[in-house]
């Protein structure tokens, strides 16, 4: 019988922190003791992708998609809108710029521009029931590949589609697979980069959370191109949900038939197994990962040799991301000819972006290469919070820079922005405002860096740790001009010098604020950088509300009279900013 | 292999296909500067770890720097090694070691010997451009053989290597992360309380003075300047083709007269060989191998002149303790000779006796604090030097070295033959054995001395000789990684061997720890061979069962070999111990 209504609760590791592993077994229970379970399926799905209103509940085929949802609104959203079909417009998603309430999620400015490949099947599958993802045309792919194509084939449609890898190197997948391939020994291996590092990026968690059974046919697909019949998924310990859903999915795969031996009676026998990793940034770096699988310490070797000619146990080895992994079975199914149409000349398909920082919209996004930074900032993103003024959008994480307003109309693609300065990386966006000092956030990403570098090589060892000094010194009003030019050129060094990608990308934050924003540093080595918060004598009402918050008591003045800050005495911590009802105070 | 073309700064040079830019700049007389890296390839070792980037060139096309010592050229590369950007990049490198170095050039040990040092001057650095925090580790100081001190660490992990990879042993390896990684036992534990065999290669190998010996120099000075202390001073077969090195002399030089006088204007009472006591082990060792053949006992038999490679059997092959001669090493049977038949003869007590050996070695210091080889709180040898640390002691004496006359050792202790000699030498304590037990076995005179099958420095290296009708295979080997391989046979029951020579470093005892640093030049290592073989050669006798003063001090206090008493003096017994 098919059920009335089917109710998708967010199981994604954001909206589970938000409690909605309680909310679906409560509304389970609920709906039991109504005796509604026969008209009323509750499913938990992957990530919706649109975090900052977690947690989410959608309704279908009703099509309503309530955010922010508590267990105290599960008996509401039960008695009105299941029971009686009454829309709970109070959890109804607020648009920011129209300030109405949207019912379809497809009525969102955050879906609107998305273009869904890599998250295809998030939020609409259940990730723990392989019948869901079969039933969305899951594991055809592996079976056209292995019944229709010879690998090289299937290697061919690789290298036609244009998939580049999105883990932030953006090496052709194809052009990877066929250097595999190419290695005349017989045990290969396959092996999957679920070590997301990068702080704020999570595509990677939130695929293997919400749609499992696609990385692992994609694993599949590509050990049989490849000719490795063993495949790895090293993935961070940290991720206990994801581990979880891929245990489970390779139960159910192997079950299946989709894991083992004479997979579709193909003859190809491949089988999958997870290794854990200690959450080492420098570990998503592929031949520390390979050294960390092996038992070794988890940092890189030098390459040449790559991976693909001697990787793990010295064997050729493809290591591919897992939102590249996810792709692969739609490319399979659709063909290249229709990812080769999505991107932009070089680079083709999509790319999910973890969207944060001062945007309205906040989670994560997919869309197609060549979309501009403004349409993802101020269509998707929803603009910056508050009306206040765009500063920069940080993207591709420790290892990227800034990108800033008059590089908004970009079209992103691997090339443009490393021209602007900046990278793909895994696809971290963190957007930026007017409050925000690049110094400190420069500072940020070199303390992750320096703290996470392996320490093997000199530049990134000690390097990164001089230039993380000298922001320190620089932002403690200790720093001198010279600082800036000895901080350039320890950039530069460990830029050119460095053993891995990580540290060769390391200084980037620095380099790019430098170029864009330099006068910020100077403010702090030539010591012009106001430090106090001050008040801005023709908006003060004199309400005294700045004066009752200060945990300093600088702030003098009688009610209704204009009040002063001491500047001396001020440690701009921003609760008069916050307090103040006529922003009357300017920030230092 | 086929040879490419490449081009090194704009010169045109065919190099065979697989050379790294390092050797092939080498071969147009350019020379790139490194670190971390260090080429033992005739031990089997390169460490290529590419991580100090002071090797860094410029490729064409390229805007990253690679490293020389571990790029492959290819074909049609233009390199190019000394652009302003190549050479700034290595100051830069280097520069940022330094930052992070405690500048103790002047009272350190490693003090003008130091690579580190030898950089600096080289790349022609005279201030360091970026200042700021540095390490502040603890120095480990709890093992009597090895002091490290990890603030002095440049991260080359070349001892890493040695440890892992050479020697098999897996003590050292880089613990922490970014700024705060050094190389250290697992969870920081200090020294002592791991299965260090105290071979000393990392201190050989290191660049700087993170690894180096636990000093005897203090107690040695104190030893001499004490009336009331009879000294009595030691000197092993390796330490004579070497000493010479630490005053400008070629490697290689036999400097056995200098070293003697040297020894005798410091201020020893008795001045002996540790040649003598290799006879002396010579005669018991191969009585305990015609015992073994004889009575059926345990083969193959092991030999146990090194205590590193004692220390790494009793822990990483605890089952196998029965296998090495219960034989003391040389120096501990001269210790406990000089303690007894020449204390005795000399009327000495031997409580006012100080036994100090001068050894190319770091853990013979380790070896002579081990409670068995000592007699109520008596110990057979009570200091060690290094080779090196003598050295720093007659330069600090004022000794001209190169301008001594020469003397001979002291009588009593002091003969040694050909035999003797080769203890020094991967190969040469079974060649020595098989001299001796040939001819006592078979009851003829050899007629040619030189096994020159059991010669050379391959890693592990296997021979049969006939002694009448028996058939006696021989292995070697050297370095404790080769050793691991002879034992895993023993351990599977599949060793062909009756005997087996085992020494911890590579080379024998003349690429000993306790030795000048070779800096990676394992040509230097070939001439101390050499010159130990010259020795061997030259000795009017070269079977150990020829030495006089050996067969005297059997006649006139030890009996026979293998008898009661040397079993007392000169045999000892092994503890099964645990890998940590």
């Amino acid at each position: 019988m098919k059920e009335r209504l089917t109710v998708l609760v967010c199981g994604g590791t954001g909206c589970i922190a938000s409690d909605s592993d309680e909310m679906l077994i409560v509304m389970q229970d609920k709906i039991k003791e109504l005796g509604l379970d026969d008209e009323v399926r509750i499913l938990k799905t992957g990530c919706f992708g649109f975090c900052g209103q977690g947690p989410i509940i959608k309704i279908q085929p009703d099509n309503i998609f309530y955010v922010k949802v508590k267990i105290s609104d599960i008996d509401e959203i039960i008695e009105e809108h299941i029971i009686k079909g009454r829309i709970v417009s109070r959890l109804l998603f607020d648009d920011p710029k129209s300030h109405k309430k949207v019912k379809a999620h497809r009525h969102m400015d955050f879906y609107k521009k998305q273009f869904r490949i890599a998250l295809r099947n998030c939020g609409t599958i259940n990730p723990e029931d392989i019948s869901e993802y079969i039933a969305s045309r899951g594991y055809e792919a592996l079976a056209i590949s292995l019944q229709e194509y010879s690998p090289i084939d299937v290697i061919k449609i690789m290298k036609d589609s244009g998939l580049r890898g999105r883990g932030g190197g953006g090496f052709p997948t194809g052009l990877k697979w066929e250097y595999t391939y190419n290695q005349d020994v017989n045990q290969k291996y396959i092996i999957c980069n679920a070590d997301e590092g990068d702080p704020g990026a999570f595509m990677d968690r939130s695929i293997l959370e919400g749609d499992p059974h696609s990385v692992l046919e994609a694993m599949a697909i590509g050990g049989y191109a490849t000719g490795a019949t063993r495949g790895k998924i090293y993935i961070r310990a940290e991720y206990p949900l994801a581990i979880k859903r891929l245990e489970i999915a390779i139960a159910q795969a192997r079950e299946y038939g989709f894991l083992g031996t004479n997979i579709f009676g193909s003859g190809f026998d491949f089988d999958v197994e997870i290794r854990l990793g200690a959450g080492a940034f420098v570990c998503g770096e592929e031949t520390a990962l390979i050294n960390s699988m092996t038992g070794l310490r988890g940092e890189p070797s030098k390459k040449p040799p790559f991976p693909s000619e001697a990787g793990y146990k010295n064997k050729p080895t493809s290591v591919n991301n897992v939102e590249t992994l996810a792709n692969i079975p739609a490319i399979i199914l659709k063909g290249s000819d229709w990812f080769n149409t999505i991107g932009t000349p070089m680079s083709k398909g999509t790319k999910v972006f973890a969207l944060a920082g001062k945007i309205n919209n906040i989670g994560l996004v997919e869309v197609p290469m060549g979309t501009t930074l403004r349409e993802i900032i101020y269509e998707i993103g929803g603009g910056i919070i508050g009306g206040k003024k765009f500063k920069a959008v940080q993207t591709g994480g420790p290892s990227g820079g800034v990108i800033t307003e008059q590089h908004l109309d970009t079209p992103i693609d691997y090339e443009s922005l490393k021209a602007i300065g900046s990278m793909m990386g895994s696809g971290g966006m963190i957007v930026l405002d007017e409050d925000d000092d690049m110094v400190e956030i420069s500072k940020f990403y070199l303390d992750f860096t320096q703290e996470e570098s392996c320490g093997k090589c000199t530049p990134c060892r000690i390097g990164t740790k001089r230039m993380h000094e000298i922001l320190e010194r620089l932002t403690n009003m200790e720093g001198t001009p010279e600082d800036l030019d000895i901080l350039e050129d320890l950039a530069n060094n460990i830029k050119y010098t460095s053993l891995c990608g990580l540290g060769q990308s390391a200084p980037n934050p620095v380099l790019s604020t430098l170029e864009y924003f330099r006068e910020e540093y100077e403010a702090y080595a030539y010591r012009t950088k106001k430090t106090a918060y001050t008040i801005i004598d023709d908006k003060c009402i004199g309400c005294t509300k700045c004066a009752r918050v200060c945990p300093v008591d600088c702030i003098t003045g009688k009610v209704k009279q204009v009040h002063i800050i001491d500047e001396a005495a001020c440690i701009a911590c921003g609760a008069c900013y916050d307090a103040c009802p006529v922003n009357a105070i300017e920030k230092p | 292999m086929s040879d490419i073309n490449i081009t090194i700064n704009n010169m045109d040079i065919k190099v065979p296909r697989g050379t790294t830019i390092l050797d092939a700049a080498k071969q147009v007389g350019i020379h790139i500067p490194t670190l971390c890296h260090l080429d033992l390839h005739d031990f089997g070792v390169v460490n290529k770890t590419a991580s100090c980037r002071i090797c860094v060139v410029e490729l064409e096309n390229r805007p990253n720097l690679v490293p020389s010592c571990a790029e492959i050229a290819n074909e049609g590369m233009h390199i190019k090694t000394d652009s302003l950007k190549a050479i700034n990049a290595r100051r830069n490198n280097l520069q940022l070691l330094l930052s992070n170095h405690p500048f103790e050039c002047l009272t350190c040990i490693k003090n003008l010997d130091c690579e580190l040092q030898s950089l600096a001057e080289e790349l022609n650095i005279r201030d360091i451009y970026v200042k700021g925090e540095k390490m502040d580790y603890p120095i480990d100081y709890s093992s009597n053989a090895i002091v490290k001190d990890p603030n002095k660490c440049v991260m080359c992990r070349r001892c890493e290597t040695m440890c892992n990879d050479v020697q098999t042993v897996g003590v050292l390896s880089a613990i922490n992360r970014g700024f705060n990684v050094t190389v250290a036992p697992a969870f920081n534990l200090d020294m002592l309380e791991t299965s260090c065999t105290y071979c000393g290669q990392c201190v050989a190998v290191c660049p700087t003075g993170a690894l180096t010996e636990r000093s005897d120099i203090g107690k040695t000075w104190r030893a001499l300047s004490n009336e009331k202390t009879h000294t009595v001073v030691q000197v092993a077969p390796a330490v004579r083709v070497a000493i010479g090195e630490m005053f400008g002399l070629e490697p290689g030089t036999i400097s056995t007269p200098q070293l003697v006088s040297a020894l005798k204007r410091l201020g020893f009472d008795g001045v002996f060989d540790t040649n003598f006591a290799a006879d002396l082990t010579i005669m018991e060792e191969a009585h305990e191998l015609m015992h073994r053949i004889k009575t059926g006992g345990r083969l193959p038999m092991l030999t146990s002149c090194c205590p590193a490679w004692v220390k790494f059997i009793e822990q990483q092959f605890p089952d196998l303790i029965d296998v090495p001669s219960s034989c003391k090493s040389p120096q501990t049977m001269l210790g406990a000779i000089a303690k007894t038949y020449y204390a005795e003869k000399m009327g000495i007590d031997p409580n006012n006796m100080k036994v100090i050996s001068i050894m190319p070695c770091v853990a013979k210091k380790a070896e002579s604090a081990r409670p068995e080889l000592s007699k109520e709180d008596v110990f057979n040898v009570d200091y060690v030097l290094s080779t090196r640390e003598l050295g720093h002691m007659i330069k600090e004496a004022g000794i001209e070295f190169n301008k001594l006359e020469g003397n001979d050792f002291d009588s009593i202790l002091g003969e040694s033959t050909g035999a003797g000699a080769i203890f020094g030498t991967t190969g040469g304590v079974i060649e020595a054995a098989v001299r001796t037990a040939k001819e006592l076995m078979t009851g003829e005179t050899l007629e040619n001395i030189d096994f020159k099958e059991l010669r050379g420095l391959a890693g592990v290296r296997k021979a049969t000789i006939k002694i009448g009708d028996m058939d006696l295979n021989i292995g070697i080997a050297h370095g404790l990684g080769n050793a691991r391989k002879l034992l895993e046979e023993i351990q599977k029951g599949t060793s062909e061997f009756h005997a087996i020579e085992i020494m911890a470093c590579p080379g024998g005892c003349i690429g000993g720890g306790g030795q000048p640093y070779h800096h990676g030049d394992v040509s230097i290592i070939k001439k101390r061979q050499d010159a130990i073989y010259k020795i061997d050669a030259s000795k009017p006798r070269r079977k150990s069962h020829e030495n006089k003063m050996v067969k005297k001090l059997y006649d006139e206090y030890l009996n026979h070999p293998y008898s009661d008493l040397s079993h007392e003096l000169l045999h000892t017994s092994y503890k099964p111990g645990e890998k940590i």
